[in-house]
């Protein structure tokens, strides 16, 4: 797998080379596709590792990218963020790395592979997840102590932002289950075997048709903010700076809102 | 674990201790890939050896949730086992032993557990024996009992999970025990259940030993369908694998000094385990 990335970037190096020569001069900016321009100098395969909990908007924002930028391909690996920065630090040839939790991000800012400050791009909260239609009437943290309950394991940033939130509210909480990741503590809802677990808006949107979710004002004390950074080592420099760049734009904020993220 | 150990040490007639040599050295063409293949086995093992944080070591194994999570493991593997063997022996005596319409499909159903991802059947059993399970839901409604997230819970998704290898293990003994001995206990007047519990069992004994050797160390290595199952919560289900997965989340060399206590306990099974069950001819 990595040696067919390897190939995939090295190739999208020698197009953005073979472009860069046979366009110098002309700037072909009138000839606009999408919100953004398109670039010239904008080629190849731009590969992302993202978070996990990113895998809807983002491969949503790879198609909107690579229409903008005609001939750019977006290859995604979504995973764990702490997985991720292991596998960038273990030289996985990445171009954009978006990680959930500050704590992931410096794993790869400490091995000094980013290209740049990372910037925050987008907000998740928390929100309790309970079947469709509330059968336990759960209205807020408190409730959680007479129901069964699943949070993520402190280990992975949705289980640290639970913790936080509790403390926040002064509710000591015996959950049934720590599940290894934030999928892991949705399904367990969707299936029946627990009645309530913490999770983010977004996976709450993700799964609506069964799922709904219930606010918490302790919520506001456990954000967690999502940072992204182009690396030092990226095998398509342009293709990453593009891509942040489209991050920025008002039709990649409409995606990311729909998808239940909050501004920064 | 060597999966051959079932088929070389039920063998019932000794070999001779002197095994043939063939005339001259191993051919370069079979030596070279057989380091190679020793080596794969052996390299990832000896990094942990010496990636491991040796001086931080202590600190890091004598944190309670260590000997919670390693007590948990050896218990819920050994109960496993245990369930394995009261049904598992049976089911093998069944399959080796009688012949019914749709046996080999049997064996096929019995098998499916060692090929299918563990994840698959920790979702199986969640489908079937969860709190909305198919009949996970009529012993909530009728004793309110619940399986997942409980130690009972570990220790049916590791049973699961083992079973197929010691049934396996056993129905192979058995094909290859004698059944002219359990014949002439018929005609000296002995029931079938007789002859199974005193003439079978006693012949099969070393291939049960290896089955539930093989099964027990399954049971303990088990993760996909325990932590689909039974969830992770400390002292209750959190195995060692599940301590290990989420170490390494966080903080990696506790993952590492985790690792080395497995395989210390796999390595110190193996030592034990190796006058009686383990030793080739």
């Amino acid at each position: 797998m990595r040696s067919v990335r390897r190939l995939l970037a090295a190739s999208a190096v020698l197009a953005l080379a073979a472009g860069l020569t046979a366009c110098s001069g002309s700037d072909g900016g009138s000839a606009s596709v999408g919100p953004a321009p398109s670039r010239p100098d904008v080629k190849g395969t731009v590969t992302v590792f993202a978070a996990a909990s990113l895998k809807e908007s983002f491969t949503e924002l790879g198609k909107r990218f690579e229409a903008a930028y005609p001939g750019t391909t977006v290859t995604f690996d979504f995973g764990g963020s702490s997985a991720l920065a292991r596998n960038i630090v273990s030289g996985a040839p990445a171009d954009v790395f978006a990680a959930a939790s500050p704590a992931t991000m410096k794993t790869v800012t400490d091995a000094k592979l980013t290209g740049g400050d990372p910037t925050v791009f987008a907000r998740n909260t928390l929100e309790i997840a309970v079947p469709k239609g509330n059968p336990k009437h759960i209205a807020g943290l408190k409730d959680l102590k007479g129901v069964k309950t699943a949070l993520c394991a402190e280990e992975v940033p949705c289980g640290a932002a639970a913790a936080t939130a509790l403390a926040a509210a002064g509710v000591e909480l015996t959950p049934a289950t720590y599940e290894q990741d934030v999928k892991g503590a949705l399904t367990k809802v969707e299936l029946g075997e627990v009645d309530a677990s913490l999770v983010y808006q977004t996976d709450v949107k993700a799964d609506s048709a069964k799922i709904e979710g219930v606010n918490f004002p302790e919520a506001a004390q456990a954000v967690n903010d999502y940072r992204i950074v182009h690396l030092a080592k990226a095998p398509n420099a342009n293709g990453a700076a593009a891509f942040l760049g489209y991050l920025g734009s008002a039709d990649a904020r409409r995606v990311l809102t729909d998808a239940g993220f909050q501004a920064p | 674990m060597t999966p051959e150990a079932p088929r070389t040490t039920t063998a019932p007639h000794p070999r001779g201790r002197r095994r043939p040599r063939g005339a001259g050295r191993a051919p370069a063409a079979l030596l070279l890939p057989a380091l190679l293949g020793l080596a794969f086995l052996v390299l990832p093992l000896l990094g942990l050896l010496v990636r491991a944080p040796w001086s931080a070591l202590p600190g890091l194994l004598t944190g309670p949730e260590v000997w919670q999570a390693l007590k948990l493991s050896l218990l819920s593997a050994t109960l496993a086992t245990g369930v394995a063997l009261v049904l598992g022996v049976p089911l093998a005596w069944l399959l080796a032993r009688t012949d019914f319409p749709g046996r080999r499909l049997v064996r096929a159903l019995v098998t499916l557990p060692l090929v299918l991802p563990p994840v698959v059947g920790g979702v199986a059993l969640l489908l079937v024996l969860g709190r909305n399970g198919i009949l996970g839901r009529w012993l909530d409604a009728w004793t309110g009992v619940t399986l997942p997230f409980t130690t009972t819970g570990v220790v049916v998704a590791e049973a699961f999970v083992a079973m197929p290898f010691l049934v396996i293990s056993v129905e192979g003994a058995l094909r290859a025990a004698d059944p002219r001995y359990e014949e002439a206990a018929a005609t000296l007047g002995a029931s079938r259940l007789t002859a199974f519990r005193r003439v079978t069992l006693p012949l099969v004994a070393p291939g049960i030993g290896a089955g539930a050797v093989l099964a027990w160390a399954r049971a303990l290595g088990e993760f996909g369908a325990t932590i689909t199952f039974a969830g992770n919560f400390p002292g209750r289900t959190q195995t060692m694998p599940l301590a290990v997965y989420l170490a390494m989340e966080s903080d990696p060399e506790a993952a590492i000094a985790l690792s080395l206590v497995l395989l210390a306990v796999s390595v110190a099974v193996l030592a034990g385990l190796r006058d009686r069950w383990m030793s080739t001819p």
